[in-house]
């Protein structure tokens, strides 16, 4: 009988999963972000808007007009989405072609901001009616996300959301995290945030 | 709030581990489990004896838990305190400015094998 002393985290074999994932996408050029967000907070609207928009906008994007490219991926009933689980969505999607993919991840503003899935950027977003006291409960979530968006601001007339106060609470979390306003029923804000996506695109590639 | 996604992580640390090491028998795991991580110690051990018995290097493998006490450091003030106690709030300046030291870790520290 012996101990063998161990002292690593329990995510460690995920977070180098997840590193080598990201090596191999940056070989290839693809941007894979990391959209998260609770359930119900426009995960997919926002990418049926953006895909719409860049597919006229970005030639660098090659996103075939509304049809740009999908693949269910499973948890197996898990909360999150890991970087094994991301590789095989990806080999299903057969990314190697691709400057931007998109994994829309498990509803959910904990369990997700644990696990690294190998994404060059991760991005949250908060809905307006979900309210500004979010950075308070769900501290990590914010800590780790590259970008905040605030959605659903065309409703922010019937809300008591307090944008400088939820700013506020992100930023002393997170003093690097860039934030943007949008809409996805009037298109408010996506030019901003449009444009931080084709850029990181454009780095991810080198340029 | 998500025991088993953290279980089958464990559970993959502990068989590459196992395999690395010619290990074939893992009799104990320790782990040490921050105050604040949001780990809910008894249903972490209940998802552990239903998982362990799936994997033949783990099943005889007991669970032990040891508690990282929360600690929060005040930007403000520069002192330190207990976060489950106090929160989010310095007990001594009432500042906000407040970061989380040390609590929500989630670490393997040694397994006893064989």
């Amino acid at each position: 009988m012996r101990i063998i002393e161990l002292k690593e985290t329990v995510t460690a074999s995920n977070d180098r999963d997840a590193e080598v994932l990201r090596g191999e996408l940056k070989a290839k050029g693809t941007l894979l972000v990391n959209l998260m967000a609770s359930p119900g907070a426009g995960k997919t609207t926002l990418l049926e808007r953006i895909i719409r928009d860049m597919d006229s906008d970005v030639d660098a994007v090659r996103i075939e007009k509304l049809g740009a490219k999908a693949v269910q991926a499973h948890t197996g009933g898990m909360c999150h989405m890991d970087a094994g689980m991301t590789r095989t969505a990806l080999d299903e999607l057969g990314a190697d072609h691709f400057d931007l993919v998109v994994l829309e991840n498990v509803g959910n503003l904990i369990c997700p901001a644990e696990f690294d899935t190998g994404a060059q950027k991760r991005v949250m977003l908060l809905s307006v009616p979900e309210g500004d006291d979010k950075p308070l409960k769900y501290p990590l979530m914010f800590s780790v996300s590259d970008v905040l968006i605030l959605t659903k601001t065309d409703v922010a007339p019937y809300f008591d959301f307090d944008f400088d106060a939820c700013k506020r609470r992100a930023r002393q979390l997170n003093p690097r995290i860039e934030i943007f306003e949008v809409s996805a029923k009037t298109g408010a804000g996506f030019d901003a945030w449009e444009e931080w996506l084709a850029r990181a695109i454009l780095e991810n590639k080198g340029n | 709030m998500h025991e088993m996604g953290i279980i089958l992580h464990l559970a993959k640390s502990l068989e590459e581990e196992a395999r690395a090491q010619d290990i074939q028998k893992i009799l104990r795991v320790t782990l040490q489990v921050g105050e604040v991580s949001g780990i809910m110690t008894d249903y972490f051990t209940d998802c552990w004896n239903y998982f362990r018995k799936r994997h033949p290097v783990l099943s005889t493998a007991e669970l032990e838990l040891e508690t990282i006490p929360a600690v929060t450091f005040c930007s403000n003030c520069e002192k330190t305190y207990p976060t489950v106690q106090y929160g989010r709030e310095c007990p001594y300046c009432h500042s906000g400015e407040t970061w989380l030291l040390r609590g929500n870790e989630c670490i393997i520290k040694e397994i006893e094998v064989e």
